[in-house]
This record gives C-alpha cells, sequence and structure tokens, in this order.
C-alpha cells in the first residue's frame, strides 16, 4: 500500500485542466463535432454521455491525438496540444474492445510504455508489478491476455493507462463488452482509484446510469454539441432542455397549457420551468414524481405494471390516450393491476415544459 | 455427428494418403532398385559428385532470402498502410496482387526478355545501363528476384492479409501510440509480433515457390536448383527422380525449419 501514499501527491500536483474551445469536426457529409465547448477541471470526473453519432468518441480521440479538429482547439493546462502528436500527448487512454498486445503478458502489457520510454527493465517490472496490485491482479502478471477474462483486461488495460502518470486518463466505454455484474464492479473501482490517485478523468459512455452513478459531472452532447454539462444530481433535477430530461432517466410528456408562467396540466395549475412561449406545452414528468392512486371515478387506467424491485413502475393511460410512467413503492402498486381506473395527480411544485411534440 | 462420420474421414485420409504416397514410393523404389542388382543407393550418391549441385542449390536459397526480404518489406507496411489509412483501396490492392496469377510465367517471362533486350540497346548512354547490367549478373542474378517478387506477391498478400484480419491493428496501434510509442515503434513493437504466423505463412509460400520456379529463370538462362534437375535429368533418368526426391526433402526440411523456428520463439516468449 506504500506505492499509494508514494503516487498520490505527485499526481494530484500534476492534475490538469482540460479545455475544448470552438472543436469542430467533419466526416464527409456527417458532423461529428459542431463547435463544442468544454472545460473538465483538475482532478475531475467527467462523463461525456449521448446517443451514438453525437460526437463523444470523438471528442475523446481529440484530446487523445487520434483524431484531428477541422477548426477549434484542445487544450491541457492552458497549453494548446492541438498539433501536438498522439504519443507526446501524455494521456492514458482505455478503450472500449480488448486492446491489450496479445503477444505480451500482463506486466510487460503494463510496462509497455516505460519500455517506450527506455526505463531500465528492473524498474519498469516494479512499477508494472505496482500498478497490477493497484487493479488487484498482482497474481496474475505472467497471464497472456487470451488467458485472462474481459474484466480483467480491462483492469490492465487501466494499469497500462496509468503506468506513465499521464495527466489525463481517457476512458472510450472501457466497460461496454463487460457483461452486467462486472461491470458494475468496475466501474465502481475507476471511480475509486480515479479519486485516490486525483487525476482527471474523462470517460466516454452512452449508458445514463453509468455516468450518473460515477462522474463528478455529466457532460450531455447531442449532434456534436454540448446540450448541458452538470453534476448528475442537477442533471437529473433540473435538466436543462428537452433533449437532457427525455435522455437522463426516464421522463413521460403530459400534455398541458401554459400561460403566463404557469402550466395547467392533470387538471392542476402548476409554476412552469423552461423557456417556450404560451400555448399548447408538454409537462416533463419523472415516474418517481407522478402520483397514482386507485379512483373509481378516475379518467385515467393502467396499462401495465412491472415489478422492479423496490419500486412498482406503473404506466398509466390518460384520458386523451397518453402513456405516462409512475414508479410507486411496492405496497402502494398493490391492487394496481392492468385496467384499473386510477387518478393521477402532481405534487405542488414546478413543472419543466418544453414545446409539445406529438399530436 | 462428429463420431458418425469418423469412418468417412478415415476413407478420405486413406485416398489421400494414396494420391500421395503412391507416386513418391514409386519414385524411390525406381532410384533405389537398380535392374539385377538389388537396392542401391549409387543414384543418391552420385548426386553430390554431379557438379553443380551445391552451387545450384544455394543460389535458389540465395535467391529465395532476398525474395522473401524484398516481398515482406515491400508488402507488410502496403498492408498496414492500407487497413488503417485507405481501406476503401483495398480492392484494388488484392486485384492488383493477384495479376501474377492470371499471367502465365511464360509470358511474364516473355516480357522481361524483351525489356531486358530492349533497355540496354536505348539506354546505353546513360547510367541505366549499368543497372541492367547488375541486374544481369550470373553470380546472382537480381531480374530473378525482381521476377519472384512479383510472383510471390498473390500469396503473401493473402497471408498478410488474413494474419491483419486476426487482430484490431487500429486499436494496437492506439493503444501503443496512447503509451507513448512513436509510430514505427508502434508499428514494431505492437503490430509485427503479432503477425509473425502471418510472416511465417508469407515465408513458407514464397521459399517453396522459390525452390520450385523453373520456367522463368530457365528462359532467362540461368540455372538455380529446379534448373539444375532438369539439366541433370536429360542425362540420366534414376539419377533425376532421386534429385527430385532429394529436392523434396530438402524443401520439407527447410519448411520445417522455419516452422520450428517460428514455434521455438513463440514457446520462448511465452515462458517469460
Amino acid at each position: 500500500m506504500t506505492h499509494m501514499t508514494a503516487t498520490l501527491p505527485e499526481t494530484l500536483e500534476k492534475a490538469a485542466t482540460v479545455e475544448f474551445r470552438g472543436l469542430r469536426r467533419e466526416f464527409g457529409a456527417t458532423v461529428a463535432l459542431d463547435g463544442l465547448d468544454l472545460t473538465v477541471r483538475p482532478g475531475e470526473f467527467l462523463a461525456l454521455l449521448g446517443p451514438s453519432g453525437c460526437g463523444k468518441t470523438t471528442a475523446l480521440r481529440m484530446l487523445a491525438g487520434f483524431e484531428h479538429p477541422d477548426s477549434g482547439a484542445v487544450l491541457v493546462d492552458g497549453e494548446d496540444v492541438t498539433q501536438v502528436p498522439a504519443h507526446r500527448r501524455d494521456a492514458g487512454m482505455v478503450f472500449q474492445s480488448y486492446s491489450l498486445f496479445p503477444h505480451l503478458n500482463a506486466v510487460d502489457n503494463v510496462a509497455f510504455g516505460l519500455r517506450m520510454r527506455g526505463t531500465r527493465t528492473a524498474e519498469r517490472r516494479s512499477r508494472a508489478a505496482e500498478l497490477l496490485e493497484l487493479v488487484g491482479l498482482a497474481d496474475k502478471g505472467e497471464r497472456y491476455p487470451h488467458q485472462l477474462s474481459g474484466g480483467q483486461q480491462q483492469r490492465i488495460a487501466l494499469a497500462r493507462a496509468l503506468a506513465l502518470r499521464p495527466r489525463v486518463l481517457l476512458l472510450d466505454e472501457p466497460l461496454s463488452a463487460l457483461d452486467a455484474k462486472v461491470r458494475l464492479t468496475l466501474r465502481e473501482e475507476i471511480r475509486r482509484l480515479q479519486q485516490e490517485l486525483g487525476i482527471t478523468t474523462l470517460f466516454v459512455t452512452h449508458d445514463q446510469e453509468e455516468a450518473l452513478s460515477v462522474a463528478d459531472r455529466v457532460a450531455v452532447m447531442r449532434a456534436g454539441r454540448l446540450e448541458q454539462c452538470a453534476a448528475p444530481a442537477e442533471l437529473y433535477g433540473r435538466p436543462a432542455t428537452a433533449f437532457v430530461a427525455e435522455f437522463v432517466g426516464t421522463m413521460s410528456r403530459l400534455p398541458g397549457e401554459l400561460k403566463d408562467g404557469t402550466v395547467e396540466v392533470l387538471g392542476q395549475r402548476l409554476p412552469a420551468d423552461g423557456e417556450v412561449p404560451d400555448g399548447p406545452v408538454d409537462a416533463l414528468v419523472r415516474p418517481e414524481t407522478l402520483r397514482v392512486a386507485a379512483d373509481e371515478q378516475g379518467t385515467a387506467c393502467v396499462v401495465a405494471t412491472a415489478f422492479l424491485g423496490a419500486v412498482v413502475r406503473v404506466t398509466v393511460r390518460l384520458a386523451d390516450g397518453t402513456e405516462a410512467k409512475a414508479d410507486l413503492p411496492a405496497h402502494e402498486a398493490t391492487g394496481l393491476d392492468a385496467g384499473t381506473a386510477v387518478g393521477v395527480s402532481l405534487p405542488e411544485r414546478p413543472v419543466l415544459v418544453a414545446a409539445r411534440t406529438q399530436k | 455427428m462428429a463420431r458418425r462420420l469418423t469412418p468417412w474421414r478415415w476413407v478420405v485420409l486413406g485416398l489421400a494418403a494414396l494420391y500421395f504416397l503412391v507416386p513418391l514410393v514409386a519414385s524411390v523404389i525406381f532410384t533405389v532398385d537398380a535392374p539385377g542388382q538389388g537396392v542401391t543407393f549409387d543414384a543418391y550418391t552420385k548426386i553430390l559428385s554431379t557438379g553443380g549441385f551445391v552451387s545450384s542449390l544455394l543460389l535458389s536459397l540465395e535467391l529465395a532470402v532476398a525474395t522473401i526480404a524484398v516481398v515482406l518489406l515491400l508488402m507488410v507496411p502496403a498492408v498496414v498502410a492500407l487497413r488503417l489509412g485507405a481501406p476503401r483501396l483495398r480492392p484494388v490492392v488484392e486485384v492488383v496482387c493477384s495479376l501474377p496469377l492470371v499471367v502465365p510465367p511464360i509470358a511474364f517471362v516473355a516480357g522481361i526478355v524483351t525489356v531486358l533486350k530492349w533497355g540496354p540497346e536505348h539506354l546505353s548512354r546513360t547510367p541505366l545501363f549499368e543497372t541492367f547490367v547488375v541486374i544481369q549478373n550470373q553470380d546472382f542474378p537480381l531480374v530473378l528476384v525482381l521476377a519472384y517478387v512479383v510472383m510471390a506477391l498473390p500469396f503473401v498478400y493473402r497471408a498478410l492479409d488474413a494474419g491483419l484480419r486476426a487482430i484490431d491493428v487500429r486499436t494496437l496501434v492506439e493503444a501503443a501510440r496512447s503509451c507513448g510509442a512513436s509510430w514505427p515503434q508502434a508499428l514494431l513493437q505492437a503490430v509485427l509480433p503479432n503477425l509473425r504466423g502471418a510472416l511465417l505463412n508469407a515465408s513458407f509460400l514464397t521459399l517453396a515457390l522459390v525452390l520450385g520456379e523453373f520456367t522463368v529463370s530457365h528462359l532467362l538462362g540461368y540455372a538455380p536448383f529446379a534448373v539444375w534437375i532438369y539439366n541433370v535429368g536429360g542425362e540420366q533418368a534414376q539419377m533425376s527422380v532421386a534429385v527430385s526426391v532429394l529436392s523434396l526433402l530438402v524443401t520439407w526440411a527447410l519448411l520445417l525449419a522455419l516452422a520450428g523456428a517460428g514455434g521455438r520463439t513463440r514457446s520462448a516468449s511465452s515462458r517469460g
């Protein structure tokens, strides 16, 4: 464990600021990045989240030096690195696909970067052994990649990425090839390591749960632009745009009527959040906010229920045919079978509104 | 399922073995069975004393080594660049590399002969004249290496392409680059070691091709191993068959040696 305390101050003082400034990149007719501006604070774990094709991987690869922007700049600690070749970027990277060198065993894989730097054999072996211990695979040093499980391979890839004490750690969907259980433990471990080392980290993912659970801040991207960058709780509770609201977590759209900053929805008049002109709008409602109770006179009816453990997700159809989802504690949901007439209401709190999209 | 097929597998194996072994065994019997004298190895002992055996075999081996070196230096960077930089050009390169299979060696060599005749006449006052002289050096005809490189292209391309298909070149290169490796380092230390099987296969095929090549070398007037066998055979039937059997064994031995070398480095590296 001594190596950890030895590594810690060193990496902390090296923690870097990363800045994307007006990054733009086109691949033929598709615009991968359309003027991306984003700043990552020193030592921060920032998740880049978005649907596939939103440009998040392109942005990461630009920081790694594998892609070059058509315009804009990438800055590390205020220094423009846009023209610096990949091998001098000082960025460790873990890839989506298994990227260990198949001809080298675990120790030599981890020590690869040190070998490229001309570190002496004894020194790089001991450093590699330390890193393997850090990722909990000290006993697997002599194994070859094909003798290791996917999760073990990604841990070794992580150790390899950290071997050169990089200023930035780049994670390109490192968990997406793993099965659910391994994914969960490994993401916790990545988070723990990142906090121990205090290294500025960019984590690309399309899995919103993953992003919300590990990151300090989450940057949601859409079509090459930044939609919102905020802490997970804020992103979930106060999404800046309808896109963020619906991409992060589950969101139901309930038709309403906006007038003078209040919205008429489900027969209630509530303060409205969001900049839309008066008129027909959609209120965006999280399933845990929506209240559902059995009611003989209710105009809505239950369409389906799904048991999720602590809660039951109830899908209801409103009088006008709109479907909405509500999460109820398991004991409240008893008796709410498909076809039950129910009453649906909202708590007296501001609701997010967005321009009407359907019907 | 596999078990039910087993008898059929043995039948096929037996037929294939017969097909290959019968001529081979017949050849061996023919060389050792002198009429009226019983078994004798005269035909084999005579080979060594016949002039040209060692020199022609050496020439063939030298040509093979040079051809392997040139064709790999040419093709490895080419196929890797094709993977990383221009995947769309792959069909083009594939077609170009397959052309030597379509052009018969006889047509190929006719073209070479024409160029070799035309060149010195028209270039006699330029430094290129010397080039034409050098490539036709009797001791080491570079022109044959050039010809063999072209003839080996289809095999080498296919072997390397299969090897590259098995690895994710882009990710390996990027992983190496993010570990601080420059481009040449990434290729040499991360990609090439994982192509060893493919490189070995390509070398095998080229070696076998060069050792057995007859048409081009004969028509250009050189005497590597295959041509020497042919020349000897014209004089003594029994000895020519003995030489063929021997050349088969020599080729096998060389291929086994190559395979052994490849296998040894693999087990050595896996130990530590």
